[in-house]
């Protein structure tokens, strides 16, 4: 159980900078998700926390204390690899008390620690098995069973699911945050994937480019993000994103985003953007806020605007239909019995309590 | 979906029948070169076999067919082999030097490999294959240096000598098959080592060793053979019978001038060549493995 902190920390690969001064808290017990696309340098961050890569500049604290000359073995830490790294030649019982082993508990309790974790994570009939007899699935809970065992102050994990099948990487998402549930320990979690992310987490980290772009919870992050790469790589489908300009209209003001289709902005937002009246921006609305209007609750007044569809895409519970404005794909979900075929028009109604504006050239959500 | 199923056209029953002809030649092909590469290999021990269990006598009548034991099996080229030559000390001699090379290639090639494959620091990988290319200068050139390396240690007409000079040729190719084995195991596998609190020897004897074993196996199938086999420096550098080695021993104890006694010529290649033949039929599967390692994903 420890606190981690990362202080202005860098880390340089001869000319690339793969992590450029961050700085993090992670209280005691939370589980923190770093998020982002390949190469942003989540992996990097958590590696360094590790020990496994060393830190170019920059401090990291676990529990109150500067790790950063420390070796991997003695920061305890435990870290859950994508390949899940089990010996091959070890049963799975001998691969989760090898850490116990090395250093030197007694016999008893190494053997009372990995029977607990072997119940919590429901695999105590496979104990006596070698990693090459067991499933994907199973490999993965050995692995977390071997991070279990040593009761570590922090978990670290590197994209554990990504060699699962789509299935079962759902059960281990579910089976991850029952673990953590019980074995309250802080945890740092890498991932690519924004709904392993969003569902996993108490705060999630969106890294971009080796900066940290947002920290928040996966509320905060959905409805609130700070930039426009955060509102894209949060939530799929992802944000639609539309150029329009920001007009006065009568009393209040509207965003104009092609001749016909001119969407008012709702008055608790005027007061934030009226400084900017008149500029273009981009406008931001998620999928689930352009529908048909007798879904969308509190119909606003005015936001309807008629489209003619492109694709129609059936998800069952719910369907998907895009269509093009002035060049730009539009996504937008509708209940499966409102959609019409493609080609067909339909008429939509934007919901702008939910509409976000970016600047296009900074790109941050004003 | 069944329209498109319909028009499709039904598979020629020529063309299917064309398949399994192909299929037939090519493994007709292949057994023919099989047999006639297995006769050709088996010639030679078969010729050992027969010879070695014939008298004297029928060996040196002209008008006898070689390939066949016409007067009967007689053990007699093997009991003189045993009781009135050094066979058995050349015997004892040569296992002596090859459990010494073996193990020192083992502990210095393992060693090197696991620092060079694992352990990236500067130059490891020019170093890697400078360590190869050693392994390219032939025994035949290299026996000139080193006799006088022998002779200043003072190891001249001694088996200890050998035991000092074939690691020069076994180290650099094991070695080489080490790298090649440890380099294919995954970079993860440390990692969790490393973060499960081994040292690097504890990560190399508990974690590498044995995943790495069937290269261990093929890499000392090879030290073995190297050693048991070697000709040129035994014959440079040794030169009393009680020093002397299987290869050279048998042949120079067995040839006079120019009398071969080819009856026990042959009894001591077939008892020489027996050690790495029980090894290699047991050790096969290893061996292949560790030599294959890295070609594919494992």
């Amino acid at each position: 159980m420890a606190e981690v902190a990362l202080r202005q920390v860098v880390k340089r690969f001869d000319d690339v900078e793969a992590v450029r001064s961050i700085d993090l808290d992670i209280p005691d017990n939370e589980f923190v998700v770093l998020v982002g696309p390949s190469g942003c340098g989540k992996s990097t961050t958590l590696r360094m926390i590790a020990g496994l890569e060393e830190v170019t500049s920059g401090d990291i604290w676990i529990g109150g204390e500067v790790v950063n000359d420390l070796p991997p073995k003695d920061r305890d830490i435990a870290m859950v690899f994508q390949n899940y790294a089990l010996y091959p030649h070890m049963t799975a019982f001998e691969n989760m008390s090898f850490g116990l082993k090395l250093r030197k508990f007694p016999k008893a309790e190494i053997k009372q620690r990995v029977e607990h974790a072997a119940r919590i994570l429901d695999i105590t009939e496979l104990l006596d098995r070698r990693p090459k007899a067991l499933s994907g699935g199973q490999r993965q809970r050995v692995a977390m069973g071997r991070a279990i065992v040593r009761n570590p102050k922090v978990f670290l994990f590197d994209e554990p699911l990504s060699n699962l099948d789509a299935k079962l990487r759902v059960q281990m998402r579910t089976e991850i945050k029952r673990v953590h549930q019980k074995v309250k320990t802080t945890t740092v979690y890498v991932t690519h994937d924004q709904i392993e992310a969003m569902t996993l987490a108490d705060r999630v980290v969106v890294m971009h480019h080796g900066r940290i772009e947002q920290i928040g919870t996966p509320q905060e992050l959905y409805h609130h993000p700070k930039t426009r790469f955060v509102a894209g790589f949060i939530g799929s489908p992802a944000m639609n994103f539309i150029p329009c300009r920001l007009e006065h209209t009568g009393a209040g003001l509207s965003v104009r985003i092609s001749d016909a289709i001119v969407l008012p902005v709702p008055p608790d937002h005027s007061a934030r953007y009226q400084p900017v009246v008149g500029k273009e921006f981009i406008l931001g609305l998620r999928p689930e806020h352009i529908t048909e209007p007798r879904s969308n609750g509190r119909v606003s007044a005015g936001g309807e605007f008629s489209a003619m569809l492109d694709v129609v895409e059936p998800m069952g519970m719910e369907t998907m239909v895009f269509f093009t404005i002035n060049g730009t794909e539009i996504c937008s979900r509708v209940e499966p019995s409102s959609a019409v075929a493609p080609g067909g028009k339909m008429v939509l109604h934007a919901n702008m309590d939910h509409m976000h504006l970016i600047d296009s050239s900074t790109g941050v959500v004003i | 979906m069944s329209t498109a199923t319909m028009t499709m056209p039904a598979p020629r029953a020529g063309r299917r029948a064309s398949l399994r002809r192909d299929r037939r030649w090519a493994l007709i092909t292949s057994y023919v070169f099989l047999v006639v590469f297995a006769i050709f290999f088996l010639i030679p021990p078969y010729y050992m076999i027969v010879t070695s269990l014939k008298s004297d006598a029928e060996v040196a009548h002209m008008a006898t067919n070689p390939w066949i034991i016409a007067t009967g099996i007689t053990f007699d080229q093997f009991k003189i082999l045993f009781t009135q030559t050094d066979f058995l000390i050349y015997f004892k001699n040569t296992a002596i030097v090859t459990v010494c090379v073996v193990v020192i290639t083992m502990v210095v090639s393992v060693l090197a490999a696991f620092s060079l494959g694992r352990m990236r620091f500067w130059g490891s990988s020019v170093l890697a294959t400078g360590i190869f290319l050693t392994y390219l200068v032939p025994d035949t050139l290299l026996f000139i240096p080193l006799f006088q390396i022998v002779k200043a240690v003072g190891l001249l007409n001694s088996y200890w000598g050998m035991v000092l000079v074939y690691p020069t040729l076994t180290v650099p190719f094991c070695t080489w098959i080490m790298i090649g084995y440890f380099q294919s195991i995954p970079k993860e596998l440390d990692e969790a080592a490393l973060i499960d609190g081994a040292g690097h020897m504890q990560m190399l004897l508990r974690i590498f060793i044995p995943v790495a074993l069937p290269g261990i196996i093929a890499a000392t199938i090879f030290a073995f053979t190297v050693s048991w086999a070697a000709f040129v420096y035994p014959m440079a550098f040794l030169y009393s019978s009680d020093q002397q080695v299987l290869t050279v021993g048998t042949v120079t104890s067995l040839i006079r001038a120019d009398v071969y006694k080819w009856g026990m010529l042959m009894a001591g290649a077939l008892v020489a060549a027996a050690p790495p033949l029980v090894i290699y039929a047991f050790l096969m599967d290893y061996y292949i493995a560790g030599l294959t390692a890295g070609a594919t994903k494992g």
